[in-house]
């Protein structure tokens, strides 16, 4: 083999990491202050970790408090260092992994705009209504429907809604919260 | 007791109120206000450099031979762009750093204004916060606040970017609150004494027991290197440190193992391998250190300290991490071990000492010398006899001179060694030189130096003439970027792919251009003579020391191999050494 060809050497020692890969959500408190997103984000993009999902809103606004919730893909080596990465950046006040202590809530959002006439229109609405799913625009050839749920159960729906004429969704991400009485 | 001044005048009222002494710093228009407050003043000297970068690196050698926090002031845009490398480098090696940056005025930023970049933007994850001041209102509290996170917990670089408007503006200024607590950053300087206990009892009954400490220990005042040395005389356990640690223990010590990782001493590498405690105190398990994960120390407890809990089992798991301040931990240790025990344990520990004499005996810094040719190692070595009772600060480049200073120049106190270590800046040397020597005037400071590297940053010298500030460059000079030819000997066949320094300049004319002492020399005999005119002139030189061309540092620890591995000077033809599996590593 042409030695030019050849792989080279490196500076670096690599070794892979065969760790089972989970995932979880975890519940971020911050300042709310310009560019907060951006930091939590760059962290996430400059240290090569996952977002699946991340939701941002204000929730305390006396204090200047936002609630960040963010679902991610990681062993559970990278996981720990998710955390404490995060908690390293000065505006944030805790984090907290859902997943991890067990006893969590989560629901998402969407709105799913569906096409047709006909038997599909009936089909649609029933599939709707055994999910949940709220009528919250109709035409006489469509219906947007918002639903609420486990990000399974939307899944699901979306995919029942795709043979009947599916045109587009929106969702809003995860939201999460611990159960019983206890605040973050 | 609030008082009416406006944004550039707060500014400069809230580094008085900070202590800060020096400014390094380059003017333009975004930071003119500012600048005319600096000229209305005398309490705060600035330091005009020739390029911003060499700001961020004086001021970390400021910050990293005094303990203080180093001021940058720079303008927008280029100003700005231009000190990104500093910071990202007082960010990797945990040095105190406070920059001001200019903005252009609010209502143009975003429109693609003259000399306008998103600094916040850019620097966010190259500092450890920053700010854009909106509102001059926020200022005082924003300036006092980045002192306090750039100085606290683990230290870095902070960025205060401000507006030219918010510098015009008027508003109250108040000083610094003592013990300013925030609400969400809160450092853990203070350890949990169940875990200390904890390590003492690992501590006592360890048989091979080795100490690894790093810049932690530095950074945490002299006091930590102080309780160092009590705990390892109480100990007597070994003593190792990262390139950034070098001093904290002295390296006159007989229980110094010399420095560990890629070019670190067989001994210290050995011991790290084949220990059954490891005392990991203030140290980060960089890569240069640990070499190949997988065989690290394979049968070692692991015991971490350091501030910062991200560091713990990022790279390498340990049994039981301890947070807080260096100093605050050893203070503990030393403590809580004189309750358990008042006797020596050398009697326990002499098999370990022993191996580790017979690793030490392989004397792997050995080089052949050469009656003909300058080598790099005695150059190092003459220098270090040269200064021996001097108060002597040393800063480096980066590549093969900064290892062999590591290797060759023996330091015995903190603070003086000031390296890139982390990002591996070549060009930190000059300037950081510069910035150590405007806060000690009367020591001696000298950057060990590569010929490739020095050319990085070689106008700060300019600065050097124009403060009188008589550091000496002392530039190992083989033509070559060194460490670049060096990898390609081992790896790439000996194709030295740009790595001869073609053109080079004469560097003797060059110090005369700018004011300084040029020295030659280029054959063994001259060295010491030489040395000696370097030292007793009383101005900055650039010393051209013509070494071998062709020299390696060694010893080296191959990639894709273990501590156990390591490649000695002795070895014939270290290009085969590295295995096909090595190679194969991306």
């Amino acid at each position: 083999m042409n030695p030019h060809l050849r792989a080279s050497g490196s500076a670096y020692f690599l070794t892979t990491d065969t760790a089972k890969i989970e995932r979880h959500t975890l519940s971020v408190l911050v300042d709310n202050e310009p560019g907060i997103l951006a930091r939590i984000a760059g962290l996430f993009s400059a240290r090569g970790f996952n977002i699946d999902s991340l939701t941002v809103s204000e929730t305390e606004h006396e204090k200047g408090l936002s609630r960040i919730t963010v679902v991610t893909v990681a062993s559970p080596k990278v996981l720990a260092q998710i955390k404490l990465q995060l908690e390293r950046l000065i505006p944030v006040h805790r984090v907290h992994d859902l997943t991890a202590e067990g006893k969590s809530l989560e629901r998402e959002l969407a709105l799913v705009k569906v096409s047709g006439t006909g038997e599909n229109r009936v089909e649609t609405l029933r599939l709707a209504d055994a999910f949940r799913a709220q009528v919250v625009d109709a035409s006489i050839e469509s219906f947007v429907f918002e639903i609420t749920g486990k990000s399974t159960k939307i899944e699901q729906f979306i995919s029942l809604m795709m043979p009947l004429g599916l045109v587009e969704v929106v969702r809003t991400g995860l939201a999460a919260i611990s159960r019983g009485p206890d605040r973050m | 007791m609030a008082e009416k001044m406006t944004g550039a005048e707060m500014v400069v009222q809230a580094l008085k109120d900070q202590g800060v002494a020096h400014v390094f710093g380059y003017p333009g228009g975004a930071v003119l206000p500012i600048y005319d407050s600096l000229f209305q003043q005398d309490e705060i000297e600035h330091i005009l450099v020739r390029h911003e970068q060499g700001a961020t690196h004086m001021a970390e050698g400021y910050a990293r031979s005094t303990g203080k926090v180093g001021v940058v002031l720079v303008t927008s845009g280029p100003g700005a762009t231009n000190a990104v490398t500093g910071l990202t480098d007082a960010l990797l090696d945990s040095i105190p750093l406070v920059c001001l940056t200019g903005q252009v005025p609010t209502p143009l930023i975003g429109s693609d204004a003259f000399q306008e970049c998103d600094t916040v933007g850019i620097t966010r994850n190259c500092t450890k916060h920053n700010y854009l001041v909106k509102d001059v209102a926020d200022l005082p509290r924003i300036i006092h606040e980045a002192f306090h996170i750039a100085s606290t917990g683990r230290p870095g670089p902070v960025v205060i970017d401000i507006p030219k408007d918010v510098q015009f503006a008027l508003g109250d200024y108040a000083g610094p609150v003592a013990h300013q607590s925030h609400a969400s950053y809160k450092p853990q300087a203070k350890p949990d004494l169940v875990e200390i206990e904890q390590a003492v009892d690992l501590m006592l009954q360890a048989k091979r027991p080795v100490c690894y400490t790093g810049g932690g220990v530095i950074n945490a005042g002299p006091r930590a290197s102080e309780l160092l040395r009590e705990l390892v005389e109480l100990t007597g356990f070994p003593v190792t440190s990262t390139l950034m640690g070098l001093g904290a223990f002295p390296a006159s010590s007989d229980k110094w193992l010399g420095m560990l990782g890629m070019h670190g001493t067989y001994e210290a590498n050995l011991a790290m391998h084949d220990c059954d405690l490891m005392i990991n105190i203030g140290a980060r398990f960089d890569d240069r250190i640990t070499g190949r994960l997988d065989a690290f120390s394979p049968n070692s407890t692991k015991i971490h300290v350091d501030i910062d809990p991200s560091s713990i089992n990022k790279n390498v798991v340990v049994d039981l991490p301890i947070i807080g301040d260096c100093a605050n931990v050893l203070e503990e240790m030393v403590r809580i071990w004189r309750t358990r025990t008042n006797e020596s344990r050398a009697g326990e520990l002499a098999p370990w000492m022993a191996q580790i004499e017979k690793w030490r005996s392989v004397n792997c810094l050995g080089y052949e010398n050469s009656s003909d040719v300058i080598k790099p190692q005695y150059a190092i070595e003459r220098l270090a006899a040269a200064v021996k009772e001097k108060d002597v600060y040393i800063t480096t480049e980066v590549g093969q001179h900064q290892m062999w200073a590591a290797q060759y120049f023996p330091f015995d106190k903190p603070n003086r060694l000031m390296t890139s270590g982390g990002l591996g800046t070549m060009g930190y040397g000059l300037p950081a030189a510069v910035g150590v020597q405007v806060a000690h005037r009367d020591a001696l400071v000298i950057d060990i130096a590569g010929e490739a590297s020095v050319q990085m940053t070689m106008q700060e010298f300019s600065t050097a003439v124009q403060f009188r500030l008589p550091i000496k460059i002392f530039i190992l000079n083989n033509e070559y970027m060194g460490m670049v030819r060096q990898w390609q000997e081992l790896l790439h066949g000996s194709r030295y792919s740009q790595s001869y320094s073609e053109s080079l300049p004469d560097f003797v004319k060059l110090a005369e251009a700018f004011g300084g002492k040029g020295i030659r020399v280029e054959h063994p005999d001259e060295l010491d003579a030489a040395i000696k005119e370097m030292l007793d002139h009383d101005g900055p030189v650039l010393f051209d020391c013509r070494v071998v061309k062709q020299e390696n540092c060694l010893p080296m620890i191959p990639s894709g191999k273990a501590h156990n591995e390591m490649i000695l000077p002795d070895t014939a033809d270290i290009g085969n050494i590295i295995d096909e599996k090595g190679r194969s590593l991306v």
